[in-house]
């Protein structure tokens, strides 16, 4: 399974020639073909973002859903939210919620993507295998680490005690510091198969000639890897890192089940934070908007550093 | 013999080079093993302790089997959270109609028809795939609160086709784009409309990509946590399972039956566990997209 990313599959090959339509009439049936999705971006995406922005501009809450009456505040939901402690803290989470994701995952997944590369017995079944944290839904992923770090009967703290590592129970999920650790664990645990998939693939396409010419000019296996390895899958890690950014910016269900964004606010990220805004009970509907506005602008500014990455890949391996 | 010697010594030397003959192919497979008997624990005490009683599992020293277990988990798992498994089916099977229906035609007519705009809507498709979904959710509950959807299978139908529908697109036509031109432009000399040639010809062929695009929509509909949690939060009849598991643990901190609940988390994983072996070697052809050009 080389290839697990839409973006990745989708610019994989080159624009068709489009000089010659198989069928006459195949230009106005083209149209009637793709309207439908054209609809469905406008009204499922397009919308949604103009609502949404929209929507950070008024005092939108539970009564304006019945009443419909939602008067224009023009930037108060928005100094209102940068002026609270609670936003402060969820954007100093995100970026270490982010960036310790993508380090981790990135790191341990390029070391199983060189493991893996190597050819011998169970590979391919073993790799298959490593698929699945991946594959599961995010809320079982969640749940299961909330069940693996219980103070009480949890395996962890279960293990840890046994080898006399720790004299009591660590409470993981009711600490400020060790609840940052546990979510971090679990979506690292979740995000490493979709880096080795595309890192192995980037691996995969590197031609065994390189390695042979290094080898015999005397470099040696750290330098191989840093001289042929890495300019080599460049591109790739561009592709992972800031698909890993964009998707590592989103994440909303292993927090919230873990944490619910506590204790005190230490595990809240931007996005656990604009739901408590929206649907945490205070249905403060303009204030959430404007918090996913502001994340709608970084995961802008990461999308172009993605466009930009996807140029750079010259399409013929990925 | 000078050049023989070359030929069995160049290899020789790039594999000392990378140092590998000197790691037999069974220590690699057993660090192999290792590595997954690690990653994969989670998932084994996940399902160790689905198998136990909660008593068991509230004793201070770990169960490492799940001998002399129970299925009362499952019992329990089943009987609470049989409807909302029902739902995510309907839901999730509702969204994979609805998404293939939407993409395949798109995908064709990107792949291999004149369309107007085209490579704007590819660049858009690939772009939206980025919006976060807390987004998504805070705007579509203000206007499935207008025309009166919340709380329905059709809110959950459509939020998560938004999910795999950019996604089907651009699998899709990647695959499409590798039909040959030739096999096509032979079905019209044979008279065959443009609507045939994609129901006869292009839809058959693309078996592959079409499971692929298919599978991958059940699975996020399937997963979809956060539009359940804001479009059906007030609802008993259409939530899904995964809304069913957080409820179990939702409530409070000190949660008493762990098992139903691991019971829960364990089918709840059944279509990715099922989606792995069954239609693995679809999804590999769906996802190379070499299979009509060799």
């Amino acid at each position: 399974m080389p290839k697990n990313s839409a973006a990745v599959a989708g610019c994989k090959r080159p624009p068709p020639d489009r000089s010659v339509a198989p069928a006459a009439g195949g230009r106005r049936l083209g149209i009637g073909f793709i309207v439908p999705v054209v609809v469905f971006v406008a009204v499922f995406y397009l919308y949604p973002l103009a609502r949404n922005v929209v929507l950070s501009f008024q005092d939108y809450d539970i009564n304006s859903l019945y009443s419909g009456n939602a008067p224009f505040i023009g930037l108060g939901n928005y100094r209102r939210l940068l002026s609270t402690p609670a936003f402060a803290t969820a954007v100093v989470n995100t970026v270490i919620f982010v960036a310790g994701s993508l380090f981790f995952q990135f790191t341990i997944g390029l070391g199983l993507a060189e493991f893996f590369r190597r050819s011998f017995p169970l590979s391919p079944l073993l790799r298959s295998l490593m698929l699945i944290p991946w594959l599961l839904p995010l809320v079982v992923g969640g749940t299961l680490f909330r069940w693996l770090l219980d103070t009480s009967n949890g395996v962890v703290n279960q293990i840890l005690l046994t080898l006399h590592l720790v004299q009591d129970p660590v409470p993981w999920l009711n600490t400020p510091n060790t609840a940052m650790a546990s979510v971090l664990i679990c979506n690292i645990w979740i995000g490493v198969p979709f880096n080795m998939v595309i890192l192995h693939s980037g691996l995969l396409a590197i031609p065994t000639e390189l390695y042979e010419a290094a080898s015999l000019d005397g470099a040696g296996h750290w330098q191989q890897f840093r001289y042929v390895t890495l300019p080599q899958i460049r591109p790739v890690i561009g592709i992972v890192v800031t698909l890993g950014l964009i998707y590592t910016l989103k994440v909303f269900d292993v927090i919230w089940v873990m944490t619910k964004g506590g204790p005190a606010n230490a595990t809240h990220t931007i996005t656990t934070y604009a739901y408590q805004l929206s649907f945490g009970g205070l249905s403060e509907f303009g204030l959430g908007a404007a918090a996913g506005d502001l994340l709608i602008i970084v995961a802008a500014v990461f999308a172009l550093l993605y466009l930009r990455a996807l140029r750079a890949d010259p399409g013929a391996r990925a | 013999m000078t050049a023989a010697r070359a030929a069995r010594s160049r290899p020789a030397t790039v594999r000392g080079g990378r140092s590998r003959a000197a790691v037999p192919t069974w220590a690699k497979s057993a660090f192999g093993v290792a590595v997954v008997a690690v990653m994969l624990f989670p998932l084994y005490w996940m399902v160790n302790a689905s198998f136990q009683t909660n008593q068991q599992l509230a004793r201070p020293s770990p169960h490492w089997l799940p001998l002399g277990g129970t299925l009362n988990g499952y019992r329990d798992a089943l009987s609470q959270q049989g409807g909302h498994l029902l739902a995510s089916l309907i839901i999730a099977a509702g969204a994979t109609v609805l998404t293939l229906a939407l993409a395949a035609p798109a995908a064709y007519a990107l792949a291999q028809l004149r369309s107007p705009g085209g490579r704007t809507l590819l660049s858009v498709l690939l772009v939206v795939q980025l919006v976060p979904g807390i987004v998504m959710a805070n705007a579509l509950y203000q206007i499935f609160a207008s025309v009166q959807i919340l709380n329905s299978a059709l809110a959950l139908i459509l939020a998560d086709a938004t999910l795999a529908v950019p996604f089907a697109v651009l699998i899709l036509r990647a695959f499409m784009t590798a039909i040959p031109r030739s096999l096509l432009e032979a079905a019209a000399l044979d008279g065959a409309g443009a609507v045939r040639i994609f129901w006869q010809i292009v839809l058959p062929i693309s078996r592959n990509a079409l499971i692929t695009a298919g599978l991958f929509a059940f699975l996020f509909a399937w997963g979809d946590f956060l539009f359940a949690a804001t479009l059906n939060l007030n609802t008993t009849t259409w939530k899904p399972i995964t809304l069913g598991l957080y409820d179990y643990i939702g409530a409070g901190t000190n949660t008493t039956t762990w098992n139903a609940v691991m019971a829960t988390a364990v089918i709840a994983s059944l279509p990715a566990a099922l989606l792995l072996t069954i239609a693995q070697r679809h999804i590999a052809a769906g996802l190379t997209n070499e299979a009509v050009t060799d």
